[in-house]
């Protein structure tokens, strides 16, 4: 039983991580009027795309292909890092949340080469696009976490979201708020969606991670679009960590207190993106300094 | 631990973070406005909510000054400038921001290597009051309209007051208010030389002004 529930955030990871978009997708539809797809749309496309062959270019190579596998491979390890609601990380040590963070990272970096290596100039601007964008959101993500870090007093990512509960709440609000807003813009750039990217969009001059995305096909998109999925989900999960601090100690009760959070989550989403637009690429940055600033804010506070 | 003090002057901090980024002049004197009406509140707050006749008046009399005359003024000169409603940095938007995390974290450095007599009511106050000091400086600095500059010395205004209100408590609120008086007159006077500047040259750029003499 023990070690079931040592992997459950991946299994969970891997069984809900779709629903979200799902969950996101239908929040818009229902703002604009429409019915929108059904909401296990995300699965059947991922599913539809694993049945698929795949095609490849002759002048790709073998980063080409390893790319989307790594990038599956990579969030699933990040996910084995990570608590969720009452159950502990399978790997926990001191100072995990660098190497959180990092493993993304490593992600990011697989992705931009497999994109180069097509030696497409559009994937080059897509890949240039992502590098910048991630230069400016990994400070405020990782000064948001060391914030937090301070706020507990612990520096692995399991006993620092088991510490959150309501009396830190009262003790150090302003800088939980603060490093709160500062992960959502993070949250909102890293999985590309509105005020920072479009995802659906398919304009080629205005996106960023789709673009670098365009000569994948068959279960290397399916790869790519689970690995997104499942990105969504870990770095909810440092949101949800801050905002739903409940610790009741009974398993059954905190992971489904989590997952409706995380649902909320993605309604809020959902909501952010039908009420605001793109904002222009110049003001990106602006937006991911002051993301930065929040997070600095946060942490020279408490 | 004061919470309602920590959250104004948290509001502070973001409000002067928004002055350095926001291109928009009207929006400025929004954000300058809000930011005079939760400094009106901070001497209420720091008696513990006593209201004593003269602390309300003092809280009144600065909500009214700094939340709604001034933006009054402010506006109406606006409205003078036309089609003139941008910024126009020296320094651009996002190094602004930056530059002025980095003083924040220097005003939080500086003001724990300060000694106080006694304990201050919120630990916040005095960094937050330097920085607002400092951004209401760099304001003045960094940007070319001379409205902006207006702008930079209430901020500048803010930040000293803050100051004030911290350390001495209510003892001096009638030089509060004289010094009241004098921005008063002061933003009133700057008003109408925004308006006959810009009546004169046609702008309210600064940067040219310095060329006049010949």
């Amino acid at each position: 039983m023990m070690t079931i529930l040592k992997f459950a955030n991946p299994i969970l990871g891997l069984v809900i991580a779709p629903f979200l978009l799902g969950v996101i997708n239908r929040t818009k539809a229902v703002f604009a009027g429409r019915t929108g797809q059904p909401l296990l749309q995300p699965y059947y496309d991922i599913w539809k795309l694993l049945r698929k062959g795949a095609v490849y270019s002759r002048t790709t190579s073998w980063i080409f292909r390893a790319g989307p596998v790594l990038g599956l491979a990579v969030t699933l390890t990040a996910a084995l890092l990570m608590p969720f609601g009452g159950i502990p990380a399978a790997i926990a040590f001191k100072g995990d949340l660098i190497l959180f963070i990092y493993l993304f990272g490593l992600m990011r970096f697989f992705t931009v080469i497999s994109a180069m290596d097509t030696g497409s100039s559009l994937e080059g601007m897509g890949a240039s696009r992502e590098v910048t964008f991630s230069a400016m959101s990994e400070p405020a993500l990782l000064i948001g976490l060391a914030a937090i870090a301070k706020c507990t007093g612990y520096i692995s990512l399991t006993q620092m979201f088991s510490s959150v509960v309501p009396e830190l709440w009262l003790r150090s609000g302003p800088a939980l708020v603060l490093a709160g807003v500062a992960l959502l813009i993070v949250f909102l750039a890293e999985n590309c969606r509105i005020p920072v990217d479009d995802p659906n969009t398919h304009l080629e001059l205005t996106m960023i991670h789709e673009v670098m995305a365009l000569d994948h096909g068959g279960p290397d998109f399916g790869f790519i679009l689970y690995s997104a999925a499942l990105k969504m989900w870990l770095l909810g999960q440092i949101l949800i960590g801050i905002a739903v601090p409940i610790h009741t100690g009974n398993v059954w009760l905190d992971t489904p207190a989590a997952i409706a959070g995380m649902l909320l989550l993605a309604v809020v989403v959902g909501v952010i993106e039908s009420s605001m637009a793109r904002l222009r690429l110049l003001h990106v940055p602006q937006l991911l300094i002051g993301a930065t600033t929040l997070s600095v804010l946060a942490l020279v506070l408490r | 631990m004061n919470n309602a003090a920590d959250i104004i002057m948290i509001f502070l901090v973001l409000t002067n973070l928004m002055l350095l980024g926001l291109s928009r002049l009207g929006a400025c004197i929004r954000f300058v406005a809000l930011q005079g009406v939760a400094l009106g509140f901070l001497p209420l707050i720091l008696n513990h909510w006593d209201m004593e006749v003269h602390l309300v008046i003092f809280s009144i009399v600065i909500i009214s000054l700094k939340g709604i005359v001034f933006p009054w003024m402010l506006n109406r000169t606006l409205r003078e400038l036309a089609s003139q409603r941008e910024v126009e940095p020296f320094i651009g938007y996002g190094i602004s921001i930056i530059a002025g995390t980095i003083t924040l974290v220097m005003c939080m450095w500086l003001s724990s290597r300060l000694p106080f007599p006694e304990p201050l009511m919120s630990p916040l106050i005095v960094p937050v009051a330097f920085f607002t000091i400092m951004s209401g400086l760099f304001l003045i600095i960094s940007r070319k309209k001379a409205l902006t500059q207006v702008l930079g010395y209430l901020v500048l205004e803010n930040g000293i007051y803050a100051f004030g209100v911290a350390l001495v408590g209510k003892q001096p609120m009638l030089v509060e208010l004289g010094i009241l008086l004098d921005i008063f007159v002061a933003v009133f006077v700057m008003g109408i030389a925004i308006f006959h500047i810009n009546r004169e040259f046609d702008h309210i750029d600064t940067d040219q002004l310095s060329r006049l003499r010949s």
